[in-house]
């Protein structure tokens, strides 16, 4: 009989208390010939359709931003996600990944593509009925029809089922008559169609509809004057007296803040895949200056401050994307195990993307930080000319702003995670009790030492990681037993051992993409890989430590604050290593080959 | 219609090529279609869709120009031969693409005026003169008229405007066509196209690389001030050796 080695897949969350094995990880280098052709395909399109006429993009009342979706739409790339039966391409989850990564580096359009095919197109996708996929997604998909999402009101933004926008049946019971008015919504200048999320009546919960604007009872306000990616069209839309047919409820009553939070999942996580092409454009540009920029007779690029911050940048985006692509996969191996288990594909992909709601917030608040400290560094390598307009990085640093807020700003989304993982504990979905009370037990006995194999790849980095680990189990395990539920409430332990978190699943998938690559190309040709990787585990080490000993501060006192702080020090703990000599020697090969090379 | 497209396998035209030991060291280097070769591809796809023609696109290399070769079926060629041999030199080359269109009777046989690594710019000339067609380069337009093309050649101070019958090979350049990014519905075609790899017929060798040189290096400018004309005089004269 043929043997099956099959993968333990690890479930959403599990990452904490489960070792993963590299083989088993998706990276980058992974894509196939097809893939990567169609990443091409998307440089070409910016290289010569976006770039060539920025100004003109940014310009948001020139309607350019309508001509590149058009554009985009006759390449198929809008109709990435929808599947061919439905006028689409059927890709992969992480083949939409990759092009929303590349395609991230165009600024304006990144946020009007992502809107039209997530936030505008999904709901159609995964909450929508036979009758309804086949009337509107064929036109999504080749951009016949743009889309917009209409979830944020005035008075809901964060708390977004707090939305007052109404819904009443009409006295012939054919339509839903919606009136209200929604704020910050993307493409909503020139959507044809709209997913309008409103309460019928007094129910408490939000009910989402598709609305064609050919409806009527659609009007907007000007443009909002934004910070930054100004070339996409962001306007408040009031609904008065529209008629929706009936039909066009999507899903059923009550069911909208469910879709409104599982679409922002993926949203959550294609913003992080987004940011990855953005951080690496940026980086090559601030590459480019410093290397053709002299001071004191030399380039800039050969000053060590310099070098910290291409040292510095290029690891960070390794690790993010690392991380980005592996919980891409995750999702992906979820929901072929679904369908392979015979659930229908649309229910199939939200389950996969649901279970991975922890990494997909992980992801949104780590990618879209890590693009703010890449543009803000590159800024100030480019000197004055950073603070010009005439050249890139003013756009770049005011477009990467946004990142922080939308799809649930950052403050939400660290909640949200950590929120989720005590959830999943507490119904038993996740078995982090049992891990935490051992590592609690761990605190009050003696150390064991347990001697390092140092031949082994990556040992000590894999104990490290492991300490990382029982640092977030101790410092969440204690703050939950202390406070029970009421923890939500203590939001600033929540935003710590959110970043907790956050750095030591980004280190581990940094690790364990050099540890693949490693496998396939040998130690020697990895050299720089292997830095990035010491460097951005040496930095989460830091990290954990610091948010840790904030948390623990924050509630413990006496004894038991001792036993943690010292806890936390054994965790944490690692052997030096001279970060400076190796992100010298990792931004001397960046500025080598002028551009991030990885 | 009967198209063929000869496309060659080169280094991104964006790519420093570093040398190790005398030789190109092209590790880690990406490859493409070389630049006028997509032009033709372009217009050469422009003319199948006119003409409800078949397009094949023919490359000469060894194994590792497949993903080239695909990308130029994403394009949109229907189908691609790869003569299975390393692309020697322009008579090597030439001889291949000729052995296989004298089988194939094509109507038309378009490709790059010249490639980007060896810019040799000889296989067309070549090609024509080896199966008896004519041929136009560089061609910059290229319009069908039932069997003759009208095509547009730039010349010294002006422009000069070429018909001929068909069959004929062309050397294209832009702006004979918008260079075209394969659209997602073609990249997913492209590996259900055929590849047909065909073995070598039997070519002498007549030329040999003997050695790469790099350009000297050019020294940095030196800046002398304007009062100090003697210093001028005396650098041109004695430095620079043009005095
Ligand atoms: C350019 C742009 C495009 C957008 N596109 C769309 C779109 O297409 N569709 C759409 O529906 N929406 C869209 N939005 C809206 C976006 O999702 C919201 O701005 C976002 O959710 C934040 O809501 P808010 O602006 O009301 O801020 P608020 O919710 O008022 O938040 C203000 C601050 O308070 C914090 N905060 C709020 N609640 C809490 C809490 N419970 N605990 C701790 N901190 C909290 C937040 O983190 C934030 O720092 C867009 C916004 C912008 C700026
Ligand atoms: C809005 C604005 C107003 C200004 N107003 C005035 C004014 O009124 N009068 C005036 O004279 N100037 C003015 N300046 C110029 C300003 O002082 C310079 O921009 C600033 O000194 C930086 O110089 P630079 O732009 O040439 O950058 P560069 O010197 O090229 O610096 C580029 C990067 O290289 C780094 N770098 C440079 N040298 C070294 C080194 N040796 N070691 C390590 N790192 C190095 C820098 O820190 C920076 O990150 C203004 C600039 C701006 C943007």
């Amino acid at each position: 009989m043929e043997m099956v080695e099959r993968k333990e897949a690890l479930k959403g969350g599990e990452f904490l208390i489960r070792e993963s094995e590299a083989h088993d990880v998706f990276i980058p280098e992974d894509f196939t010939e097809e893939q990567r052709m169609m990443a091409q395909a998307c440089t070409d399109f910016l290289r010569t359709e976006v770039f060539p006429n920025v100004d003109k993009m940014e310009d948001v009342e020139s309607g350019f931003m309508i001509e590149l979706m058009n554009k985009a739409g006759e390449l198929g790339l809008l109709g990435i996600s929808v599947p061919e039966e439905y006028g689409g391409l059927g890709m992969s989850f992480n083949t939409s990944m990759l092009v929303a990564d590349v395609l991230g580096t165009g600024g304006s359009f990144s946020t009007a593509f992502g809107a039209h095919t997530g936030i505008g197109t999904l709901p159609i996708l995964y909450y929508g009925n036979e009758e309804q996929k086949r009337k509107y997604l064929p036109k999504l998909a080749t951009g016949e029809w743009k889309a917009s999402y209409c979830l944020t009101e005035p008075d809901a933004g964060s708390d977004a089922n707090s939305g007052k926008t109404k819904a009443r049946l009409s006295e012939d019971g054919k339509h839903y008559i919606i009136n209200g008015q929604k704020m910050w919504i993307t493409n909503a200048g020139f959507a044809d169609l709209f997913i309008v999320f409103a309460k019928i009546d007094d129910d408490k919960n939000l009910t989402a509809f598709i609305v064609e604007k050919s409806y009527g009872g659609i009007t907007m306000n000007d443009e909002e004057k934004k910070l930054g990616i100004k070339g996409s069209s962001t306007r408040q839309v009031f609904f008065n007296d529209c008629h929706v047919p009936v039909e066009n409820m999507l899903s059923t009553r009550g069911n909208g803040f469910k879709i409104a939070v599982n679409i922002l999942n993926i949203g959550r996580i294609k913003l992080a895949a987004a940011v990855i092409g953005a951080c690496k454009d940026v980086i090559t540009m601030a590459t480019n200056y410093a290397n053709e920029r002299k001071q004191f007779g030399k380039p800039i690029s050969s000053f060590g401050a310099i070098k910290h911050k291409i040292g510095e940048m290029s690891a960070l985006t390794y690790a993010t994307e690392s991380a980005a692509y592996r919980a891409g996969q995750c999702i992906e191996d979820k929901i072929n195990s679904l369908i392979a288990e015979g659930m229908d594909e649309a229910q199939a992909k939200l389950k996969g993307v649901e279970q991975f709601a922890i990494e997909c917030a992980i992801m949104k608040v780590h990618g879209s930080e890590v693009l703010d400290y890449v543009v803000d560094e590159s800024l100030q390598t480019y000197g004055g000319m950073g603070f010009s307009e005439e050249a890139p990085m003013a756009r770049a640093y005011r477009d990467a702003r946004i990142t922080r807020i939308y799809e649930g700003t950052n403050e939400i989304n660290r909640m949200l995670l950590v929120g989720m993982i005590l959830k999943r504990a507490m119904a038993g979905e996740l078995d982090v009790l049992g891990p935490a009370m051992a590592v609690a037990k761990e605190l009050t006995s003696v150390p064991t030492f347990s001697a390092i194999d140092a031949s082994v790849l990556f040992a000590e980095e894999k104990e490290a990681i492991k300490g990382l680990k029982k640092a977030v189990l101790m410092v969440a395990g204690k703050a939950a037993q202390t406070f029970g539920p009421a923890l939500e409430e203590q939001q600033e332990i929540m935003m710590h051992v959110a970043d907790m978190i956050i750095e030591t699943y980004v280190a581990e998938s940094a690790l364990l993409r050099t540890e693949k690559l490693i496998g396939i190309r040998g130690e020697a040709a990895c050299q720089q890989y292997i830095n990035m990787a010491r460097l951005y585990l040496n930095r989460a080490a830091d990290k954990v430590a610091y948010h840790g000993k904030e948390a623990i501060n924050s509630f413990a006192t006496g004894d038991e604050q001792k036993v943690m702080l010292m806890g936390l020090k054994r965790f944490t703990k690692m052997n030096p290593i001279n970060a400076t000599a190796i992100r010298r020697e990792l931004a001397d090969f960046v500025i080598e080959q002028n551009k991030y090379p990885f | 219609m009967k198209i063929l497209t000869c496309i060659s396998h080169v280094p991104d035209t964006n790519a420093k090529i570093p040398f190790k030991d005398g030789q190109p060291d092209l590790n880690g280097i990406s490859f493409v279609i070389a630049p006028y070769d997509d032009f033709a591809l372009a217009r050469a796809v422009e003319l199948r869709d006119q003409t409800k023609g078949k397009l094949t696109v023919l490359n000469v290399g060894l194994a590792d120009t497949e993903p080239t070769i695909r990308k130029a079926l994403a394009i949109g060629a229907d189908d691609a031969i790869r003569v299975n041999a390393h692309p020697h030199d322009a008579f090597y080359v030439a001889s291949q693409i000729a052995a296989i269109a004298k089988q194939e009777n094509y109507d038309l046989i378009l490709m790059g005026r010249e490639s980007s690594d060896f810019n040799g710019g000889q296989v067309h000339g070549m090609v024509a003169e080896m199966l008896g067609l004519p041929c136009v380069v560089p061609c910059m337009k290229l319009d069908l008229n039932g069997n003759v093309a009208v095509m547009q050649r730039e010349i010294e101070g002006g422009k000069e405007i070429v018909e001929v019958a068909l069959p004929f090979v062309a050397g294209c350049q832009e702006p004979i066509a918008e260079w075209k990014i394969p659209n997602m519905r073609g990249i997913m075609s492209a590996k259900t196209k055929p590849l047909k790899v065909v073995e070598p017929v039997a070519v002498e060798n007549y030329t040999r690389i003997i050695k790469y040189e790099m350009p000297p290096q050019r020294s940095s400018v030196k800046m002398i001030d304007k009062d100090n004309i003697g210093e001028l005089v005396r650098l041109l004269r004695e430095e620079a050796k043009v005095l």
